[in-house]
């Protein structure tokens, strides 16, 4: 065989696995319509998203996920709060600021909490947490946003973390040789060069960990509370559409008025996390330019 | 997450199975309602000691779930924690199939609070007024002058559709209620919060939450049986037609005295 039938092959088969995952995303995109779509036959689209009231099992009932959509940002706005920060502090400590040694030990420790099971994190948000909240604040219920957004913010890290480091780690050594040849200090080169010329990656970084947040399932069943109401303060419960999701499923009759309702709610979830893997990749590509070559 | 350890046991178990039974014969599938889930296992468990050849799987997923797989034809048996809607016997029709309910136990639902709650019974519409956010401090019902959290199964489940209609009769629970996706998780809010309140199913009380009275009557096998305890419910075995071959037997063995002796195991109140 030779070495040019061999690359067609290899093209062939690279391109035919590519095709295979694209066509089964179009497929589970295709059935997530077909079984939610049915649900504006009963109410309208503004009526969906823009109601106040989520009864799907009452009679009549009322399908309305506002209350469902305001706590999917509240707990995704605060664990952004709480992780970003935090995220890329570390990452920024350990690609510029800590001796390898150090470095080689906080990198694994990081992604390591990439690894918890997200029920195990929950187990910690409901037994611990809450609790410790509840006593600390004087609060009727430790099962609420703040919990919710802690816990997240755990989960977060992890994602913003590795992904500014290796965005961080990536800024061409001349860009921090020439600062520092300028007589800027380790601080300066920081601020002023390393973080924009890393901007693209890091901003993908922050986006994609607050994508986790607004679609992790288990941590808002555990630890939001559960409350179909718009919240009124931080230490309100919640329940983000993720959670009502997996809990209703299993109980809703199949292809009911409440079935395509979850279904629905799955599409308004898969449109915000779409929204947001758009809106990492514009900003990746916006200030991609900020290269070598460039700056 | 006595639910979700049990499912994970049962998924463990299920593969076990699945791997080791096909060489066996007889199979019998049983989906459906988690509340009825411990007595099919523990059913099963027996039923499967007697009979060697049989080989029984079971799975969770909720009684809507277990209807529907009876819809398909992709179970023998489906466990109801309620009675089939309207709505799933016209589906079931159009496939071919006639839902035959089978009465396997019986399940009281029991409002619990935390144990430093000095509050011991309440009637049930003093239960309606706090479900329906109406009533929100202790105080009002003789506790001490603590807000009150509201805990309620989600409003699907098959617990939450009996209190809805023997507590809150029809009424709308307050959109407030921090909603838990099983009884164990009840049992875990509650026991946390000195401020809670929830609802369980029998089998699901332990020492760390204390049950109220209702209407001044303790929730207890007597009481249920007697129809005396007012929130109580029937669970269900669903099958296609009458039963036949092992299905059937399987099914007179769990409303057989050492049958019914698993469900007094198991927590729920025996028929007999």
């Amino acid at each position: 065989m030779t070495r040019t039938q061999k690359e067609k092959i290899i093209k062939n088969v690279f391109f035919l696995f590519a095709l295979v995952s694209i066509l089964i995303l179009g497929l589970i995109v295709i059935f997530l319509f077909m079984e939610g779509l049915p649900i504006f036959k009963v109410v309208s689209v503004k009526d969906f998203i823009f109601g106040l009231e989520w009864y799907p099992t009452y009679d009549p009932p009322s399908f309305g996920i506002w209350p469902l959509i305001i706590g999917s940002f509240a707990v995704t706005i605060f664990a952004s709060i709480i992780a970003i920060p935090l995220g890329l502090l570390s990452a920024i400590y350990i690609a510029e600021v800590a001796p390898p040694v150090i470095k080689e030990i906080f990198k694994p420790v990081v992604e390591l909490l990439a690894g918890l099971p997200s029920v195990v994190l929950g187990f910690f948000g409901m037994a611990v947490l809450a609790p410790w909240l509840q006593e600390t604040f004087d609060l009727p219920t430790g099962l609420n946003i703040v919990n919710a957004s802690i816990v997240l913010a755990l989960m977060a890290v992890p994602t913003i973390s590795s992904i500014s480091e290796d965005a961080i780690y990536s800024v061409p050594q001349e860009f921090k040789e020439a600062s520092y040849a300028l007589g800027a200090t380790r601080f300066e080169t920081i601020t002023r060069v390393i973080i924009p010329a890393s901007l693209s990656g890091v901003s993908t970084a922050v986006i994609l960990g607050m994508a986790r947040a607004i679609g992790e399932t288990m941590v808002v069943l555990m630890v939001a509370g559960g409350a179909a109401a718009i919240p009124e303060s931080i230490f309100d419960s919640v329940r983000p559409m993720p959670a009502s999701i997996a809990a209703e499923m299993g109980e809703a009759p199949f292809r009911s008025d409440h079935y395509y309702a979850l279904f629905a709610t799955g599409i308004v979830l898969f449109f915000l996390t779409l929204a947001f893997n758009l809106i990492a990749d514009y900003i990746s590509n916006r200030f991609k330019e900020v290269g070598s070559a460039t700056l | 997450m006595k639910n979700i350890i049990k499912l994970l046991c049962i998924g463990v178990i299920f593969c076990a199975l699945a791997g080791a039974g096909t060489a066996f014969g007889e199979t019998v599938v049983i989906k459906g309602s988690t509340t009825v889930l411990p007595v099919a296992q523990g059913a099963a468990e027996a039923f499967m000691a007697a009979h060697p050849g049989v080989n029984i799987s079971i799975s969770g997923g909720g009684s809507g779930n277990g209807i529907k797989a009876l819809v398909d034809k992709s179970t023998d048996i489906a466990n109801a924690s309620r009675f089939i809607k309207d709505k799933e016997v016209k589906m079931a029709q159009d496939n071919d199939v006639y839902p035959v309910p089978h009465r396997v136990a019986m399940d009281a639902i029991v409002p619990i609070v935390h144990t430093s709650n000095p509050v011991t019974g309440l009637s049930i519409e003093q239960l309606s007024l706090i479900y329906q956010g109406k009533i929100t401090n202790w105080k009002e019902v003789g506790g001490s002058d603590l807000q009150i959290v509201v805990v309620s199964r989600d409003t699907s489940s098959g617990t939450y559709e009996v209190w809805e209609e023997q507590v809150l009769h029809k009424e709308k629970v307050t959109p407030r209620a921090q909603l838990q996706a099983s009884n164990g998780a009840v049992v875990q809010a509650v026991s946390k919060n000195k401020y809670a309140i929830g609802y369980i199913g029998l089998g699901y009380l332990n020492s760390d939450v204390r049950a109220l009275n209702v209407n001044g009557i303790t929730a207890s096998n007597a009481s249920v049986l007697s129809g005396a305890y007012p929130v109580a419910r029937p669970l269900f075995m669903f099958t296609n037609g009458w039963p036949t071959g092992t299905t059937a037997e399987f099914i007179t063995f769990v409303l057989s005295p050492k049958g019914q002796e698993i469900v007094k195991k198991e927590g729920y109140v025996p028929l007999y």
